[in-house]
Formats: structure tokens, sequence, C-alpha cells
């Protein structure tokens, strides 16, 4: 009987193309669509903060360089991770993530919680090249980032259009966008006091990559590591295995 | 190529590429601060190239009316050469990146060579380059024969097949600018996008009026995996790709999903780039071309339809097994392990029903390596749906994940499943089409399978070592119950694993290599002069007569 039918389907390729359609279609209604609509899906954090401009231009240079590729930003759910990583991530942690980075392998470690655990003096002599900190590193070195000046200009569009996804940026915020990015990796500038007005008084505002006089991908790249993990406490609270946030090294 | 259009259609096709052209002007005139910039140039060129290609024959001859006596194989033929062509490029970044992560100073400070640059590279250059390629060629040529019917048009193919062809292009040549959305396996930026877009629905439409054109009541099952192949990579690549661009002038964008949902979407879309492009698609060249170079029918028809329509419905739940452990609620992560366990039957339906089909050829398996290409990728194909199956349940993922082994498992799909199928079918696919009575070298075809079976076995045992060493390197823990390895300590014992990947995967990229020689020789032998009998389309000579 079965077989009757699907020889009367094979006839028709409407048919067939509304039959795979519909079979195709259910699996991901089902697993999706409620992902947007279960309130316990992403915990309720009240302090998660919003990236600062220089903190996303440092993320998007993140995303142009494929990093994903080799470092996760999602510690799990099991001991040996969290003994090794911290606290395990949460969902809430990369909501204004466009997009997530939660990556898929592991050829160098996790960095969710790699903000504050390494100075900024490390991080840029790490980029500029990886073996001479870590003799066995295989991570490509990113000595041009430092000669690189960050395109600042057009920071308010990239906010604006994050706004239309979804990440409650004010207007002042994106009004500010290009002066903020500058102020943050540029401490004594007269108007660096509005960066953390607007962002938090924990935003991290200093010369991340030892040269004051110019704002480079660099800086960038740097102000966004030492941020990972640190937009918000509720992991080292609200969560199965609680724990003492560190203190970031400066 | 383009005598074999129509006078309106290379009107067409002139005011196609001309409009491309004054598209990528568009673009480079908007983005001139922005890398957006020289993807613009790049349009602008290619369009213009195309322009020129079509008005050298703008006035030639008309094609005589015989042509509606036989198929339209034209397209086909360039597809395979591109193919072969994307293989050869995307195979040899492969060993480049694979090198890159032993010898990682390989990079001579530009941006461009770096491993996160280059990876994407390798992976849509393979997929959509090689077996895009590949799969468009295959589909219209299967449709063709299980139809008996010429496709309706010259033009609809040539679009879809140069249409792709240049997505392809600016996908690869936008990641080593750094133009990429960083989401794996569609990391293509917003308006290349939305150009396969119109690539794909022309696709789509082109295959539906085929099918509606056949001779045959029925369709056949290879149509079946084609049809699903091309709907649902429209689905998958439709919805994941949302994204809200800077502006005009700008070649990066904003997905519109964040977090946890984007994470789902993303592996929704992953798993089933996996399962709808990797695996449907070339499901359906292995339901033709085996059974034609084996000389048996397929063993069983119910196992087909079981096959296909368990993967179709299956599938598309599997994808959150990518996710196990993470922020992602406990409950899609079961579904995903649970569904993608049950994955292994209609897998299994498909691979035995492939291998039972040569029941009773098993000398021709022996003799003829273009046939044993096909078996070892239905064993591969058998090999890595189990191994998929039971790296989606939650334990062993827990040591599986974040390794060596996911790579491992991916390249067991990708070189043993997919790469060998479709080598396969091209032996068999190339001779027929170019009126050639063998491969110009029948030696060369089994180097080929030989290195790319030494390969390919060489390169997942490498990564099932460094896999499973790495998982269980960071899960060791020492009497006084700390870890006992800190990451370099892993990171160190995986160097002799990477060289040997790299050897491995350079076997197989000199097999590839041998194989683009010998197809290229083939085609440029003189034809032989007996044409394949019966292989044109039913009623061709009324359809003449008619008009």
């Amino acid at each position: 009987m079965a077989e009757l039918f699907h020889r009367k389907l094979e006839r028709s390729a409407i048919g067939f193309v509304l039959a795979i359609v519909a079979a195709a279609s259910v699996g991901g209604l089902v697993e999706i669509a409620p992902l947007f609509t279960i309130d316990e899906t992403v915990e309720k954090v009240p302090d998660m903060r919003l990236y600062t401009p220089l903190e996303l231009a440092g993320r998007n240079i993140y995303v142009r360089e494929g990093c994903y590729a080799c470092h996760s930003q999602m510690i799990r759910t099991l001991q040996d991770e969290v003994e090794r990583y911290g606290p395990y991530s949460l969902a809430v942690e990369s909501k204004y993530d466009h997009p997530m980075l939660w990556g898929s392998k592991r050829t160098g470690p996790d960095l969710a919680r790699i903000g504050g655990k390494y100075s900024d003096f490390w991080h840029v002599a790490h980029l500029t090249n990886p073996r001479d900190v870590v003799p066995d590193s295989n991570m490509p070195a990113y000595a041009w980032l430092a000669r690189t000046t960050l395109r600042l200009d057009d920071l308010p569009l990239h906010l604006k259009a994050l706004r239309a996804a979804g990440v409650p940026y004010t207007d002042a915020m994106i009004e500010n966008a290009s002066i903020d990015a500058y102020d943050q990796a540029t401490p004594e500038s007269s108007t660096s006091s509005g960066v953390a007005d607007r962002y938090g008084q924990e935003t991290q505002v200093r010369v991340f990559d030892d040269v004051a006089t110019e704002v480079t991908e660099m800086d960038a790249l740097v102000a966004y590591l030492q941020v990972l993990g640190r937009l918000t406490d509720a992991p080292y609270k609200n969560t199965a295995a609680p724990q003492k946030p560190p203190e970031p090294v400066k | 190529m383009i005598l074999t259009l129509t006078e309106a259609e290379r009107q067409i096709a002139l005011g196609i590429s001309v409009a491309v052209a004054l598209g990528g002007l568009v673009l480079a005139a908007a983005g001139t601060q922005d890398t957006m910039e020289v993807h613009g140039w790049l349009i602008l060129v290619f369009g213009a190239i195309c322009a020129v290609v079509v008005i050298r024959d703008l006035w030639g001859p008309e094609p005589p009316r015989s042509r509606l006596e036989s198929y339209y194989d034209e397209p086909i033929k360039a597809g395979i050469i591109a193919s072969m062509a994307w293989a050869v490029v995307a195979m040899f970044v492969g060993v480049w990146v694979a090198a890159l992560l032993a010898f990682p100073d390989l990079t001579f400070d530009g941006a461009w060579a770096s491993f996160g640059r280059l990876r994407p590279v390798h992976t849509s250059g393979v997929i959509f380059g090689f077996g895009g390629n590949a799969l468009i060629a295959t589909s219209l040529h299967v449709v063709q024969r299980t139809s008996r019917a010429r496709l309706p048009d010259q033009l609809s193919p040539w679009f879809v097949l140069v249409g792709y062809n240049l997505f392809c292009i600016l996908a690869a040549s936008g990641y080593l600018l750094g133009v990429t959305q960083s989401k794996e396996y569609a990391e293509a930026e917003w308006y290349a996008d939305i150009w396969l877009v119109i690539v794909w629905v022309t696709y789509f439409v082109l295959y539906i009026r085929t099918l509606a054109r056949r001779k045959e009541p029925h369709i056949y099952v290879a149509n079946w995996y084609f049809m699903a192949f091309i709907l649902v990579v429209a689905i998958l690549h439709i919805i994941n790709n949302l994204a809200v661009p800077v502006s005009l002038g700008h070649a990066k964008s904003y997905t519109i999903w964040s977090g946890v949902q984007d994470a789902m979407v993303q592996w929704w879309y992953g798993h089933n780039a996996v399962a709808f492009f990797l695996t449907a698609g070339f499901l359906g060249m292995l339901y033709y071309y085996l059974p034609i170079r084996a000389q048996r029918p397929i063993f069983s028809y119910r196992l087909s339809i079981l096959s296909f329509w368990g993967i179709t419905f299956f599938y598309m739940w599997a994808g959150s097994h990518h996710l196990h452990y993470t922020a992602l609620p406990h409950w899609v992560q079961t579904l995903g392990m649970t569904f993608s366990v049950m994955l292994l039957v209609p897998s299994w339906a498909s691979a035995g029903n492939a291998l039972l089909t040569l029941n009773g050829a098993w000398h021709r398996v022996r003799d003829d390596a273009t046939l044993r290409f096909m078996m070892v990728a239905a064993v591969f194909y058998g090999i890595s749906t189990f191994e998929g199956s039971f790296l989606a349940i939650r334990p062993v993922n827990s040591l599986s994940h974040y390794t060596d082994w996911t790579v491992g498992h991916v390249h067991a799909g990708a070189l043993g499943w997919v790469a060998l199928i479709t080598f396969g079918s091209f032996y068999t696919l190339v001779p027929s089409l170019w009126k050639r009575e063998t491969m110009y070298s029948p030696a060369l075809v089994e180097w080929h399978f030989w290195l790319s079976l030494a390969g390919t076995l060489i390169y997942i045992f490498a990564m099932w070592n460094s896999g499973i060493i790495q998982g269980l390197m960071w899960r060791t823990y020492t009497e006084e119950g700390t870890l006992a390895y800190s990451f370099l300590d892993s990171l160190r014992a995986m160097y002799p694993y990477y060289i040997s990947r790299t050897l491995g995967g350079l076997l197989f990229l000199i097999g590839a290599a041998i194989g683009a020689y010998n197809m290229w020789r083939t085609i440029r032998a003189a034809p032989s002069s007996a044409p394949v009998e019966g292989d044109v389309p039913l009623n061709a000579a009324t359809a003449v007569a008619r008009g």
C-alpha cells in the first residue's frame, strides 16, 4: 500500500517538491522556533554590558581573521573544562554576539574567559609573534595589526546595523561611536570619560598596544580580548559552580 | 559554446553580462573605502569577460534545428572542467593550511596567508567549488538521461554554472581579503549570498522545467536526491544568511541571529549542508553512475525510498549535536543526539543498497578502477555515517568535540565519500560526453585510485590519533586531583600528526592532479568514430518536426 502511494508521488514533480519541503521543515521548526519563545533559554542578567565601539571593532578583526577556526568561546559544562578555563559559558554571555563565535575546534585554547588573564603587554607580544612568548605555539603572527590604523569613521554605521539586528545601542552611543573608540585607547583625551559614562564604569580605558599616539587594530583586538568573559559576573554567581571572579591583570 | 545558443538567447546573455558588469561598477563606486571596492572591480571584470565572449559569436549562425535531437551537454562539460580546476586549487590550499599548522611561519608576514583566512578558501573551494560544480554538472546530465528529455533551453544552464562560479570566486577571494561572516561553511558576505540566491532559484526552475518535459512517467531516484539537494540548500542558505549590511558600501554585515539562537541556526545550516550538499547530491550521483558502471540495476527500490525519506526527515533534527554541553538548552541537545543515532538507518540503507547492487559485478570492481572508486566511496559513506552517529552521542562527544577527531570525521566523508564518488562519476562521464571509447590512460586512473585511498587512510588515521590523544590529555587528572597536562602539552603532542596528515593530503592532491591531467588528455584526444547508441532524448525527431 505504502509503495503504491510512493509510485504515485513519483509521477508528480510538484508533489515531490512539496513533500520534500514538508519533511525537511519539521526538524528546524521544532528545534529552533521555541528558542525564541521559551524564557529560560537565555538567562535574565541586568548587569550584562554591551561591547564598546573599540571592542566591537576588535571583535570584527577577530571575525575577519577567522580566529574562530582555532579558538572556541564556549566552555562546556564539564569538570575539566571548568577547571582549565573557568565557569562554564552561559547563553546570556553571547546574547549580543552577531554572529556568535562559539567555534567548533580548539587548535588553540578556549578564549571565553581570556579577558584579564594576561596583561596587555603579553597580548601584544603574543599577537606580534606568538613564538616569542610561547615557543611551541603554532599560531600565525599578526605583527601587521600594530602597523594598521583602525578605521574609526564608520563605527556609527556598525552600531546602527547592530541595533537593527537587536542590540540595544542608544542614539548617544551611535552618535559618539567614533570618538568613544578613539578615547577608549587614548586615556589622556579630554573627552575620555564619555565612553565609561555610556558603557559602564568597568569599561577598560587605557592604551592597549603601548603606543598612545595612534589607535591601531592591535588596540582594538587587545581591547576585545581583554573584555571576553567580563561583560557580566553572572557565570561566577548564578550557576551550579559559583566562583570568585578573578582580579584582572592590568 | 556561444554558438549553441539561439540568437535571442545570445542577446539575453549579453544583457545579463552587461548588467552584472554594471552591478560591479555600482559596488566599486559605493565601496571606495572598503574591501567592497575590490569585489566591485572583480565583478565588473567578470561581467566584461562574459560580455566579450558572447559578443564574439553574437552574429554567428543560428544553431541547427537538429540540436533538439540530442541532449544539451555543453554546460555539463564546462562544469566538469570547472570542478576539477577547483579540486586541484582547493586541495592545494588544503595541503597548505595543513602545513601551516605544523610550520606556522609560512605566512610571509601577510594577512592573507594566515590560517584563519586560508582555511575557508580550502573548505569553500572544496565544498562549493569542486563539489558544487560536480553536482550541477552531474545533476543536469542525470536529469536529462533519466527523463529522456533535453534541457528546456540553452541559456539558463549557462547562467547557473557561470553565475555559480562567480559566487565561488567572490567567496574565495573575499576570505583572502578578510571579507567573511565567520559562520562556518557560510562565510561569504551578503552580496555574494544574494547573488547565490538568484543563481539557485534559476537552477531549481531549470530542474523542474526539465522534469516537466520528461518522457518517463516516474521520476528516477537520483532526481529525488538532486531535488532535495537544490530545495533544502536554498532554505538553509537563505535563513542562515539573513543579515543587516553595515551600508551598501560595506562588505561587512551583521547576521540577524545572535548568541544561542545563532548557534542553533548555524549548526542547523552547517550539519544540513553536510546532509543535503555533501550527502543528498552525491547520493544522486551514486544512484545513477554506480548502476550504470556496474551494469546492474539498483538492488532494492524499497530501500531507496526508505533511505531517501529517512535522510530528508531525520537530518534536519541532527544539527544540535554540534552543541553538546554548551549553553544550548538540554532538550535540544537530546533531540539532536536521538535523531543523529536514528540517522544510521537511512544512511546504511543507501550504503547497503549501493554495495548489494555490486553483487554479481565484483569482478568488475576488481578490474575497473572507476567502479572501484564508487565502491570504496560507498564503503566510506557507511563508515563516516556510522562515525557521525557515534560522535553525536553526548558522552562520546565530550571527548571528541573541539578536537581533530571531528576534522578526521569530516575528511572521511569529504575525501573517502564525496571526492571518490565524484571521481568515479567523472571517469564514467568524461569518455561518454566527449565521445571517446575510454579514458586517455586507464593506468593513471589506477594510480589516482591508490593515491586517493592511501592519502585518505593516512589522513584519517592521523586525525583519529591526534584527536583522541588531545581529548584524553585535556581531561586527564593527576593522583592529586589536578589537571595533568597544560594545553601546550597537548599541542606539542600534535605535531607529528599534523605533519603526517599534511603528507596524506598531499598524496590525495597528487591523485587529483593526475585525474585532472588524465581527463584533459582524454578531452583533447581525437574523437572515436562510434557515437553511443540510444543516447538521445525520446521523440527527438517529432520534437524537431514540431519545432
